[in-house]
C-alpha cells in the first residue's frame, strides 16, 4: 500500500480536505433538519397548550420575567368566541434533581388547575420521573392557589398539600415552585 | 477473516462493553431502562459502521502523523449528522438520549475501532466491523437496561409487571446499580469465555 508520508504537505492537505468536506456535509444536514427542528418543537408546544386548557379558537402570548428568574415564562391566553376559556403558563423550575425542569400549566378561566404537561425534565429516572404520571400531576387538578395558606402550594413535608412522590421530594418540590411561579405570572402579568 | 465470524465477534467474544470495557459513560448512564439502550445503541452503530467505512476507504489518503485529527473530524462529523436528524425526525427519543448523542464522539468504542481496525483493513471488512461492534454495543446495553429495569422498576420496555403502585429495588436505577449489575454480568461472561 503506497501510505501517504507525514510531510508538512501532505498532513496540511489531508487535514484540510477532510475539514471542508466534512463542514460542507454539516452544513448541508443543518439546513436540511433546520425545519423539521423548529416545526417539531413549535408543534410540541402547540400540542401541550391544547392538552392543558379547554378547546379554544385564538390564542394570544404574553412574557412575564419572574422577579427571582433569570427566564421568561410565558401566557398563552386561548379564547373561545372572545371569551377566555383558560390560560396556558409555560413555566419553569431550576430546582430540580438534575436541574432545570419545564412544565406547562393550564388555568380555567375561574384560576383553578386545569390540567399540567410535563415539557422537559432531567430527573432520576424511576423516582423523580414519576411527576410525569398522573398519579402524581392528577393532584394538582383542580386546584385554586388562591385558596391555600399564605397562596403557596407545597408538598406534604413542608406542610402543604401535596403528597410528594416517594424518594423524590425534591423533584416534587420542584415541581410545586414551577406551578408556584405560573401562578404568580399569572396574577402579576396577566393583568396587563 | 470470515466475514460472519467478523460480525459475531462484537456480540460475546470481543464485546465492546464486557470484553473491551469500553464506552462506560454512556454504559452506565443510559442503562437504567431497555428503550434508552436500543436508542443510544443503534445510533452508537450507525455513527461506528459510516465512520469505519470511511477511515477505511481514507486510510491510505490521511499520514500516520495526523490521523487521530483526521478520524475525530470524521467521526463528529457523523455524530453532528445523527444528533441533527434525531432532533428532527424523531424529538422524543432524542430528549430522552439528551447529552449522550453528543457524547458519542467521545465514546472510545468508535474512535477505538478506527484505529485498531479500520485504519488497517478492507472497507468492506470494517463496514461489517462497525455494524457488529455497534450492534453488539446495543445487545449488551439492552440487556444491562433490561436487567435495571426490571430489578429497579419492575418493568421491561416500560411495561410493568409488578403492582403499578409499588416500587422496585431503586439503587438498580440509580448509578450504583449500574456498576453492580456491570460486574455480575462481566464476572458471569468471563466465567463462561474461561470454560468453552
Amino acid at each position: 500500500m503506497a501510505k501517504k508520508e507525514s510531510t508538512l504537505k501532505n498532513m496540511i492537505i489531508c487535514l484540510l480536505t477532510i475539514t471542508v468536506v466534512a463542514s460542507a456535509a454539516l452544513a448541508g444536514v443543518y439546513n436540511m433538519t433546520k425545519e423539521p427542528i423548529a416545526a417539531a418543537a413549535i408543534q410540541k408546544k402547540f400540542a401541550a397548550i391544547h392538552q392543558v386548557i379547554p378547546d379554544f379558537d385564538t390564542l394570544k402570548q404574553l412574557a412575564y420575567l419572574p422577579p427571582d428568574g433569570k427566564d421568561s415564562v410565558y401566557l398563552y391566553f386561548g379564547y373561545k368566541n372572545d371569551s377566555l376559556v383558560g390560560v396556558a403558563v409555560e413555566t419553569y423550575s431550576e430546582k430540580g434533581f438534575s436541574g432545570h425542569i419545564s412544565i406547562m400549566v393550564g388555568f380555567k378561566a375561574d384560576g383553578t388547575i386545569n390540567s399540567i404537561e410535563v415539557l422537559e425534565q432531567k430527573e432520576t429516572p424511576g423516582l423523580g420521573t414519576k411527576m410525569t404520571e398522573p398519579s402524581f400531576k392528577d393532584q394538582f387538578k383542580g386546584l385554586d392557589i388562591s385558596k391555600l395558606p399564605n397562596e403557596q402550594v407545597k408538598v406534604n413535608k413542608d406542610q402543604g398539600t401535596i403528597e410528594a412522590i416517594t424518594a423524590a421530594t425534591i423533584s416534587s418540590r420542584a415541581f410545586c415552585d414551577a406551578v408556584q411561579r405560573a401562578y404568580q405570572a399569572i396574577k402579576k402579568g396577566g393583568e396587563k | 477473516m470470515n466475514q460472519w465470524s467478523n460480525f459475531t465477534k462484537g456480540f460475546i467474544k470481543e464485546s465492546p462493553i464486557f470484553v473491551l470495557v469500553l464506552g462506560m459513560c454512556p454504559t452506565l448512564g443510559v442503562s437504567s431502562a431497555a428503550i434508552n439502550g436500543v436508542g443510544m445503541g443503534l445510533a452508537t452503530t450507525f455513527v461506528l459502521a459510516m465512520s469505519n467505512l470511511f477511515i477505511s476507504a481514507l486510510k491510505d489518503f490521511i499520514p500516520d502523523k495526523v490521523r487521530i485529527p483526521a478520524f475525530i473530524v470524521v467521526i463528529a462529523s457523523f455524530v453532528t449528522m445523527v444528533d441533527l436528524v434525531m432532533a428532527a425526525y424523531v424529538p422524543a427519543l432524542h430528549k430522552t438520549l439528551g447529552i449522550f448523542i453528543p457524547l458519542i464522539v467521545v465514546n472510545c468504542i468508535v474512535l477505538g475501532r478506527a484505529e485498531a481496525f479500520a485504519s488497517r483493513n478492507s472497507v468492506i471488512s470494517s463496514l461489517v466491523d462497525g455494524l457488529g461492534m455497534g450492534l453488539g454495543f446495543t445487545f449488551a446495553l439492552v440487556l444491562l437496561g433490561c436487567i435495571r429495569e426490571a430489578l429497579g422498576s419492575g418493568s421491561i420496555f416500560g411495561y410493568k409487571f409488578i403492582n403499578p403502585t409499588s416500587d422496585g429495588i431503586l439503587v438498580f436505577v440509580l448509578a450504583p446499580g449500574a456498576f453492580i449489575t456491570l460486574g455480575f454480568l462481566i464476572a458471569f461472561i468471563n466465567r463462561f469465555r474461561k470454560t468453552s
